[in-house]
C-alpha cells in the first residue's frame, strides 16, 4: 500500500489512531458489534430468553440451538423466498447485464451516445418507491372496460384479455424483475460501456479486415477482453439482487406468492416480532454473501501490489 | 476520439442499430412519462381515460367536426343567429334529449342538418360536451397542479384541497394556510423531515471517513493493511444483517424515532465505502506536496485541511451526491428507525401506496416530488453523479 508514502511519516505512534479513533469507534457500534450479535440472537429464542432450543415443540423436527434456522431454511415461506430470490438472481442479473452489454456496444456506434445513455441510466436516480408507483402505475388493472395502466391497455386494444399482473402467481414476481431491469440496466450499460471502451481499436479493425462479422466480433474479441469486467459487474449485481427488498415491500408486500428473502426478514422482525428467526434469515444472507466478500478482498490486495 | 469518428460516420447504414437503440429508450422513458403526465391530470381524468389520451383531441371534437364545423364553424360563432359559443344559448341544451329533437326538426323550413346526417344519442352527448368546452361553461382543463397542492398538504378528501378550503369545509387538521405543509400526512413535511436525515447523514460519514481515509494514505502504523482489507470486506456487510441489535440498543437508548439514531446508523453504514473512496483518492495525490509542507514545519492537521481535503474535492463531490441520494431514495432504514414519527419522503409514499390503493392522483404527485430532486442533481451533475453511483453501487 502507498510504498511511496513510507518516507514522510514522522508521527508519533499516537497520531494514527487519533485520525481512525472516530471512524473505527461508529464502525465498530454500528458494523462489527451488532454484526456478531446478530448471530448471537439467532441462536436465541424470539424474546432472547434462552436459547432456541427452547422452542422445540415435542414430537416435532428440532435443530437444537439452531431452531431458528430450521425455520428460516425448511420452512414453506422461506422455501419461497429462496426460490423467488433466485429467480430475481438469474432474470435480473442476466437481464440487466445483457441488456447493460447490448445498449453499450450499440450506443457507442451512434452519434447520440451520451443521450441514450443518460436516457438508460436515469432511473437510477430515483428510489425504489418511485420506481414502485411508477410500475404499478403501468402495471395497473382495471376490471371494468377503462385500462388506464398502459400495458392493459395495449393488450385489450390488440384483442387480448387484461392480465392483473401484479396477483397473478408466476407472472408477478417477473413482473417485479422488470422492474428491477428497469432501475438497473444503466449501472450495467455504464460500467461495460467503459470498459468497452478499452478495447484495442486496432484489433477490432484487424479482425474485421481479416472478414469477421460484427456478431463474431463482439463474441470472439469484444467479450473476452472484457470479461473480468463483467464478472465485476455480475457480482455486484448478485449482492444487490440478494438484498432487494423495497420494490417487493412497496408493490406487493410480498403477498401473492412474491416473498424474498429481505422481505420476510422485516417481516418476521417487525410484523411478527421475532428476532431470533429474523436474524437467523440475515446470517443466511451474509454467509451467502461471505465468498463474493474474500473475493472483493482478495481483489483489491491484487491491485494494491500492482500499484 | 479518431475511432468514435470513425465508427459513427455509418449513418443510415445502422438502420437496425438506431431501431433498436431508440426503440430501448422510448421503453425506458415511457413509464417516467405517464407517471409525470398523469401527476398534472385532473382525477376524474386519471381514472376514465389512459395518460395517453391527452395526446387526442378533447371528447366530442370529432363528431363536432363531422356535424357542425361545417355550418356553425370551428370556433362555433360562424352562425351569429345560433352562436355556440354563447353560453346562454348552449344551457338550454343540457342533454342529448334536448339537442337531438332540434337537430331534427326544420329551421325556416329547411332540415336542421341539411345534407348531412343526423348524429345518434352518443355522439350528440359528445357534441354537447365539446359545446360545453366551446362555450366556456366547461372550464375544467387537461392538466391541474391541484394533485401536487393536495400531495403537498397531506389533503385525503374526496374534492382538492382548494375546493376545500374556498368552501370553508376542510377537514379538522387542515388549517388552509401555510401550517398544512407540516401536515404529518403530507409531502412537504416528508420532504423537510427528509432534508433532515439526508444532510447530517451526508456531512458526518464524510468527514469522519476524510480522517480515517488521511491516516490510511499518508501516515504509517501497525495494522494498516489488514484493517483497511476489513474495511473493503465490511463494504458488502448486508444492511439487514445489522438492524436488529440496532433498533433493540436505540430501544434502550430512546433512540428509535429520532433524527439522532438515523445519523449515527448511516454515518456507521455510509464509512466503509467513504473511507475506501477518498482513501484510493487522497492516496494517489502526489507525496512532493506533503513532503514540502512538512519540509516547512507544517503539522498534520494543517496538511488535512489546507491540502489533502481542498485537493480531494473530485472524490468528495461524487461521495456526497451518492451518499445524499443513497439516503434520500431509502426506505428500510427509514421505516425501521424513524417510521411514522418523522415520516420521510419514502416511508410517507410507501404508506400511500398501501393505504390508497389506486389514488393514482395523490400518488403520482407524490412520487415525483420525491424524484424531483435526484432528478436534477443527475441533470446537473452527471458527471460527479454517475462517478459516485458506480463506485458505491454495492453498499450495504
Amino acid at each position: 500500500m502507498n510504498k511511496n508514502s513510507a518516507g514522510i511519516m514522522h508521527q508519533k505512534s499516537m497520531t494514527p489512531w487519533l485520525y481512525l479513533l472516530p471512524a473505527l469507534i461508529v464502525m465498530a457500534t454500528f458494523i462489527v458489534y451488532p454484526g456478531i450479535n446478530t448471530f448471537y440472537l439467532s441462536i436465541r429464542n424470539n424474546d432472547n430468553t434462552g436459547w432456541a432450543s427452547t422452542r422445540c415443540m415435542q414430537g416435532q423436527a428440532c435443530w437444537g440451538i439452531f431452531e431458528n434456522y430450521r425455520y428460516a431454511l425448511t420452512s414453506i415461506v422461506m422455501q419461497t423466498a429462496f426460490l423467488n430470490n433466485l429467480k430475481w438472481i438469474l432474470l435480473m442479473v442476466s437481464g440487466t447485464v445483457a441488456l447493460g452489454l447490448l445498449i453499450a456496444v450499440l450506443a457507442d456506434k451512434v452519434k447520440y451516445e451520451a443521450i441514450a445513455k443518460s436516457i438508460i441510466f436515469l432511473p437510477m436516480a430515483i428510489s425504489f418507491v418511485g420506481a414502485g408507483v411508477i410500475w404499478k402505475f403501468m402495471y395497473n388493472y382495471g376490471s371494468s372496460q377503462v385500462q388506464i395502466g398502459l400495458l392493459n391497455a395495449v393488450i385489450t386494444a390488440l384483442g387480448g384479455q387484461p392480465v392483473s399482473w401484479l396477483t397473478e402467481p408466476q407472472i408477478n414476481t417477473i413482473a417485479l424483475i422488470v422492474v428491477g431491469v428497469w432501475m438497473w440496466t444503466g449501472f450495467c450499460m455504464t460500467i461495460l460501456a467503459s470498459a468497452l471502451k478499452g478495447v484495442s481499436v486496432e484489433i477490432l479493425e484487424a479482425s474485421r479486415v481479416d472478414g469477421a462479422n460484427e456478431w463474431q466480433v463482439f463474441w470472439k474479441i469484444m467479450v473476452p477482453q472484457i470479461l473480468p469486467t463483467i464478472t465485476v459487474v455480475v457480482t455486484t449485481m448478485v449482492i444487490n439482487v440478494l438484498k432487494i427488498f423495497d420494490i417487493v415491500y412497496v408493490m406487493t408486500g410480498g403477498n401473492y406468492g412474491t416473498e424474498v428473502i429481505a422481505n420476510r426478514m422485516y417481516t418476521e422482525m417487525y410484523k411478527n416480532y421475532d428476532p431470533g428467526r429474523a436474524s437467523a434469515i440475515a446470517v443466511i444472507l451474509i454467509i451467502v454473501i461471505i465468498p463474493i466478500m474474500i473475493m472483493n478482498i482478495r481483489r483489491f490486495q491484487k491491485q494494491e501490489e500492482t500499484r | 476520439m479518431t475511432r468514435d469518428k470513425n465508427a459513427k460516420k455509418q449513418g443510415l447504414k445502422n438502420l437496425p442499430v438506431h431501431f433498436i437503440l431508440i426503440g430501448l429508450c422510448v421503453i425506458w422513458l415511457v413509464p417516467t412519462i405517464g407517471l409525470l403526465v398523469t401527476s398534472f391530470r385532473p382525477v376524474q381524468d386519471i381514472n376514465s381515460s389512459g395518460w395517453w389520451t391527452i395526446f387526442s383531441k378533447p371528447k366530442g371534437y370529432e363528431e363536432y367536426q363531422t356535424y357542425c364545423a361545417s355550418c356553425h364553424g370551428e370556433d362555433g360563432s360562424a352562425l351569429p343567429t345560433a352562436d355556440l359559443s354563447d353560453p346562454d344559448l348552449v344551457q338550454n341544451y343540457k342533454r342529448s334529449f334536448t339537442l337531438l329533437p332540434s337537430l331534427t326538426s326544420d329551421i325556416n323550413g329547411q332540415p336542421h342538418m341539411a345534407d348531412i346526417p343526423v348524429p345518434d344519442e352518443t355522439q350528440t352527448a359528445d357534441i354537447i360536451a365539446y359545446m360545453k368546452r366551446l362555450a366556456g361553461i366547461d372550464t375544467s382543463s387537461t392538466f391541474t397542479l391541484d394533485n401536487y397542492i393536495d400531495a403537498f398538504t397531506g389533503y385525503r378528501g374526496n374534492n382538492t384541497y382548494r375546493a376545500d378550503c374556498a368552501s370553508g369545509k376542510q377537514s379538522l387538521d387542515l388549517y388552509c394556510d401555510i401550517r398544512d405543509l407540516m401536515n404529518p400526512r403530507g409531502m412537504g413535511r416528508a420532504f423537510i423531515n427528509s432534508v433532515l436525515v439526508a444532510v447530517p447523514s451526508t456531512l458526518f460519514p464524510i468527514l469522519i471517513a476524510s480522517f480515517a481515509a488521511f491516516a490510511f494514505s499518508w501516515m504509517d502504523f501497525k495494522g494498516r493493511q489488514w484493517l483497511f482489507a476489513l474495511l473493503v470486506g465490511l463494504q458488502v456487510v448486508p444492511l439487514q444483517m445489522t438492524l436488529i441489535p440496532i433498533s433493540r440498543l436505540f430501544a434502550q437508548l430512546g433512540l428509535n424515532g429520532t433524527f439522532m439514531g438515523i445519523w449515527l446508523f448511516h454515518t456507521g453504514f455510509g464509512l466503509p465505502y467513504a473511507i475506501y473512496l477518498i482513501r484510493n483518492f487522497m492516496g494517489s495525490l502526489p507525496k512532493e506536496i506533503f513532503e514540502s509542507a512538512y519540509i516547512d514545519g507544517a503539522s498534520h492537521w494543517t496538511a488535512f485541511w489546507k491540502l489533502a481535503m481542498p485537493l480531494s474535492i473530485p472524490a468528495l463531490a461524487s461521495l456526497t451526491i451518492f451518499q445524499f441520494l443513497w439516503i434520500w431514495n431509502d426506505l428500510l432504514v427509514a421505516l425501521v428507525f424513524l417510521g411514522g414519527q418523522h415520516p420521510v419522503l419514502t416511508y410517507q409514499i410507501g404508506n400511500m401506496v398501501t393505504s390508497l390503493g389506486s389514488g393514482w392522483h395523490l400518488l403520482t404527485a407524490a412520487a415525483f416530488i420525491s424524484m424531483a430532486l435526484p432528478m436534477i442533481v443527475f441533470f446537473l451533475l452527471q458527471r460527479y453523479f454517475v462517478r459516485g453511483m458506480l463506485a458505491g453501487s454495492v453498499k450495504g
